[in-house]
């Protein structure tokens, strides 16, 4: 019982820890955004409010798959854990196994 | 000069009351939270609490902290507009009416500009989609639980955004809307039905997301700091061993990014992709070619109708 609950344990912190890499995507995107609108600006100065408006909508529209991401790490820290255990002592004394 | 006076008081009592209004709701939703917190041990990440339980008959209904603030929210943000209206004259001459025409003004020149003249109707449905999803994610600065750091609330605003797209899309008709679904070719309509679907998901999780990721960042860098002050200061003697040192400070300035900076954004964000979708999900100009086939319709049926007449 001890080990099937330490798996399930370890298994939900490596599932978090793999699902974050997701934030590389964003990471690099919102990056390349940041420094082309950079260039606009440098090329075209008087332009600066409108692109900086479009350059924070668009930022947080790329955002979205590291928030997905982000999401699933912290349902898979704090709410999975539980479930699954609850599962496992369901189980148990049901005399599955 | 007595009646005027009168009316002075009048007016300031009612804007007493509506001050009451919007700072009495808040205040409930504090000494609710102070009542029913469970005691807990240091610093931890919980959902909201549910404060009690509705007998369903499929299901039961769980009343919780998020219900309950967001219901705080209607009613602050609700008597905050009656406020900023108590008194309004045709020639302004008060600051909080200067601050409701800039509001308006904002919001509908928003809306017309990016979802053209036809939807100038939608400005008070985005405002209040703004106004409550901004108001949702500062009530942190007061200690209650954000609403919108509950996937349930962001999940119904998403929905009910939905159902406005897809009224939008069928206007021209079901079967003109089952029709899109099978472009380009009719291979891709499970990619199109799936497409559809992550429309309300995607703006749910988005602002769910982003707030909860704020409140959860907080509390680990709070957790962190205490624990570094604990570790340095605990050869101190007395009192002084549990002073917060490095608390002072850093906090506040992840409150601002996270609280004020990144609540605001995102209800600016979801307003804007509710005017996005559902003025792009409009087939206006087969909507107008439409129309036009059914006046020609009616027109030509109302000749048959009076040529019949004439030959009574």
């Amino acid at each position: 019982m001890e080990l099937a609950i330490g798996i399930i344990l370890g298994c939900c912190a490596l599932g978090a820890g793999i699902a974050m890499i997701a934030g590389i995507g964003p990471g690099i995107g919102e990056g390349s955004a940041v420094a082309k609108a950079c260039e606009a600006i440098g090329r075209q100065p008087e332009s600066k409010s409108a692109v900086t408006s479009t350059l924070i909508m668009g930022c947080a529209i790329a955002e979205t798959t590291g928030i997905y991401a982000l999401v699933i790490a912290i349902l898979l820290i704090f709410v999975a854990p539980n479930i699954f255990i609850k599962a496992l002592v369901n189980a148990k004394n049901s005399g599955l196994f | 000069m007595e009646v005027k006076k009168k009316k002075d008081l009048k007016f300031i009592l009612t804007d007493i009351l509506l001050l009451i209004g919007m700072l009495l709701p808040i205040a409930a939703g504090l000494v609710l939270k102070v009542l029913t917190e469970p005691a807990s041990e240091g610093i931890s990440i919980t959902g909201a609490n549910v404060y009690f339980t509705i007998k369903m008959p499929i299901q039961d209904l769980p009343i919780s902290e998020a219900q309950v603030n967001s219901v705080i929210v209607v009613l602050s943000v609700f008597f905050l507009c009656l406020f900023l209206t108590h008194g309004i004259k045709e020639r302004p001459d008060s600051i909080r009416q200067h601050i409701a025409e800039y509001i308006v003004e904002q919001v509908s020149s928003l809306v017309s500009g990016n979802m053209g003249e036809r939807f100038s109707m939608f400005a008070p449905f985005v405002a209040a989609i703004m106004g409550i999803s901004v108001f949702s994610s500062l009530l942190t600065l007061v200690g209650l639980f954000p609403p919108t750091s509950d996937i349930n609330i962001t999940a119904g605003w998403a929905i009910l955004v939905f159902i406005l797209i897809t009224h939008y899309k069928l206007k021209c008709g079901p079967i003109y809307y089952l029709k899109g679904f099978a472009e380009p070719i009719p291979l891709f309509a499970p990619l199109n039905v799936i497409g559809e679907i992550a429309t309300p998901v995607s703006m749910a999780f988005r602002h769910y997301g982003n707030v909860l990721s704020g409140s959860v960042i907080s509390v680990l860098v709070a957790a962190a700091l205490q624990g570094l002050s604990a570790k340095l200061l605990s050869w101190l003697p007395g009192a002084l061993a549990g002073f917060p040192l490095f608390q002072i400070g850093l906090p506040a300035v992840l409150s601002i990014y996270f609280d004020v900076f990144s609540g605001c954004l995102q209800a600016f964000i979801f307003a804007m992709l509710t005017m996005l979708y559902i003025s792009n999900g409009f087939p206006e100009e087969d909507y107008i070619a439409r129309q036009r086939r059914k006046d020609e319709k009616k027109r030509r049926a109302m000749a048959i109708q009076a040529k019949l007449d004439a030959k009574n």
